[in-house]
């Protein structure tokens, strides 16, 4: 009866992916579907796996078992793990973008604001200055930063202006997936705020699906549709963010909500 | 489609929370709720505190899961059990469908007034574009009609005063008008100008064919919208349901 609407073929499929360090089990069977414009976020405590899980489905890490699937343009679901180097870094530079906790890790910190969101537009082929420098200036508006900056280097950026230089750089490309690694946590409350108005915005506005992994609760409520919750390693609830906040079901989430001032 | 069709049937609904904090206890909140609400009825849920009220709106909004029974809701004459639909089918249906508009407002800090009234008709649409002036337009409307002075319309609603901030959380609800719309004690906290704005709001829908379930503590209040009150006991339960047409 409600079948229908989860018909249409999902983004990414991710199907019982483990991975070992050692002798301890980072993540254990982790299965789920991500549609195109959808928001996921994967949260839980330290150690609980989550980030383990995203360097696996964003094809940084190897999983040992287990296949992460994605819609390519051209060639329908394609594992990604299979797939060889040349082809997981293409789809890294256009249809994927990453957000890093710390905007250090996705920037370059040498080079100005401008070449930093051009240099995604240069790997695909894109030469000419001026249309570099006016796609440039476009999108550091679009992150609500000043055009005035763009040949500065984002060293001389604050902590709230370089995370949205790495946003501006990710989505240059107009990518139809975005990891993002505790992409409000290394900031200050106030500059929190914004920035995850921003990026509900500029999700919805790109129709952009995107896997945002937090440990913190009121930012998976604000940006994500649904949501899984990991405990050492393995998914122990998925489903609606409000529901899952709202009512949870497993005792580590009820844990996990009780345990917060205000989620 | 039959427009005196149910669009809202809830047949035997229960709803147990199982507090694992607390040793596994349950807690009944609803057992056997049966409920129809057809388009043009203003259906209000009346009785004392903990009779799961606020429950009930929550399940018919898939904001809390159903435990037993079932919640259809009717979507281009095709029916879908909220009890039971996967997220993606919840949010199509909030979407499409069924609107809430809860007893206290939640946005994101720092965001305007005006841009948390108006987002619910942005959508995926550019800041810039036609359709979210709009928008805005609308929003500029209904904060008029609610009076909220203008001087706050730039200001971020969390420094306003609890009248205030639910008359923009009803702003923000009537913004895109829904077949179905919820209403958690909507003029709980509101001076009489506003009450009796919010009451002629919600008369106003009901009359153009949306279907609404209420809670309000006023009698009064109850009184003017309600086409029917159901009553509900301690022991969640929806029993016997009088007209007062």
């Amino acid at each position: 009866m409600s079948a229908d609407f989860d018909r249409d073929a999902p983004l990414l499929r991710v199907r019982s992916v483990a991975k070992d360090y050692g002798s301890i089990a980072a993540v254990r069977e982790a299965s789920f579907n991500l549609w195109p414009a959808e928001v996921l976020a994967i949260v839980g405590e330290s150690g609980s796996g989550k980030s383990t899980l995203l360097d696996c489905v964003s094809g940084r890490l190897k999983p040992d078992t287990g296949t992460v699937e994605f819609m390519t343009r051209h060639q329908g679901m394609a594992d990604i793990h299979a797939m060889s180097e040349a082809s997981r870094r293409m789809l890294a530079r256009t249809d994927w973008g990453y957000v890093h906790q710390h905007a250090e890790s996705g920037l370059r910190m040498g080079v100005s604001a401008g070449a930093n969101i051009g240099e995604r537009l240069m790997a695909l082929g894109e030469r000419h200055y001026g249309d570099l420098r006016a796609q440039a200036a476009d999108w550091m508006a679009r992150v609500e930063l000043d055009e005035a900056r763009m040949d500065d280097a984002p060293r001389s950026y604050s902590g709230g202006m370089r995370q949205r230089l790495q946003i501006a750089r990710n989505l240059v490309t107009r990518p139809r997936l975005v990891f993002m690694d505790e992409p409000t946590s290394g900031l200050d409350v106030s500059v929190q705020a914004r920035l995850l108005d921003l990026l509900r915005s500029l999700t919805h506005a790109l129709g952009l699906a995107a896997i945002v992994v937090t440990h913190d609760l009121a930012v998976a409520r604000l940006l994500s549709h649904r949501m899984l919750v990991m405990q050492r390693g393995r998914i122990v609830e998925e489903g609606l963010t409000d529901q899952v906040l709202d009512d949870p079901q497993h005792a580590y989430t009820q844990l996990l909500v009780s345990s917060v001032l205000q989620p | 489609m039959n427009p005196t069709a149910p669009l809202l049937r809830v047949t035997e609904l229960s709803k147990t929370f199982m507090l694992h904090q607390q040793g596994g206890a349950h807690l009944n909140v609803l057992e056997g709720v049966s409920l129809e609400v057809r388009p043009g009825e203003c259906v209000v849920l009346h009785g004392p505190s903990g009779a799961g009220k606020s429950s009930l709106l929550k399940c018919i909004y898939g904001n809390y899961r159903a435990t037993r029974g079932s919640i259809l809701l009717r979507h281009l004459d095709e029916e879908h059990d909220i009890a039971y639909a996967a997220p993606r089918t919840i949010l199509r249906m909030r979407e499409h469908v069924v609107g809430y508009v809860s007893q206290f407002l939640r946005a994101v800090p720092r965001v305007p007034t005006l841009d948390v009234v108006a987002e619910p008709l942005i959508g995926g649409h550019a800041r810039a574009s036609e359709a979210a002036m709009e928008a805005r337009y609308r929003a500029e409307q209904l904060l008029l009609r609610l009076r909220i002075p203008m001087r706050l319309w730039n200001v971020p609603p969390a420094t306003f005063s609890g009248g205030e901030q639910q008359r923009v959380n009803i702003a923000r609800g009537f913004m895109r008008m829904k077949p179905l719309l919820l209403l958690d004690e909507p003029t709980a906290s509101l001076d009489e100008d506003s009450r009796s704005t919010v009451i002629e709001m919600i008369n106003e829908a009901r009359d153009s064919g949306a279907a609404i379930v209420g809670i309000f503590h006023d009698a009064r209040a109850r009184n003017e919208v309600a086409t029917r009150v159901v009553e509900m006991n301690e022991l969640g339960a929806a029993r016997a349901a009088q007209d007062t047409e």
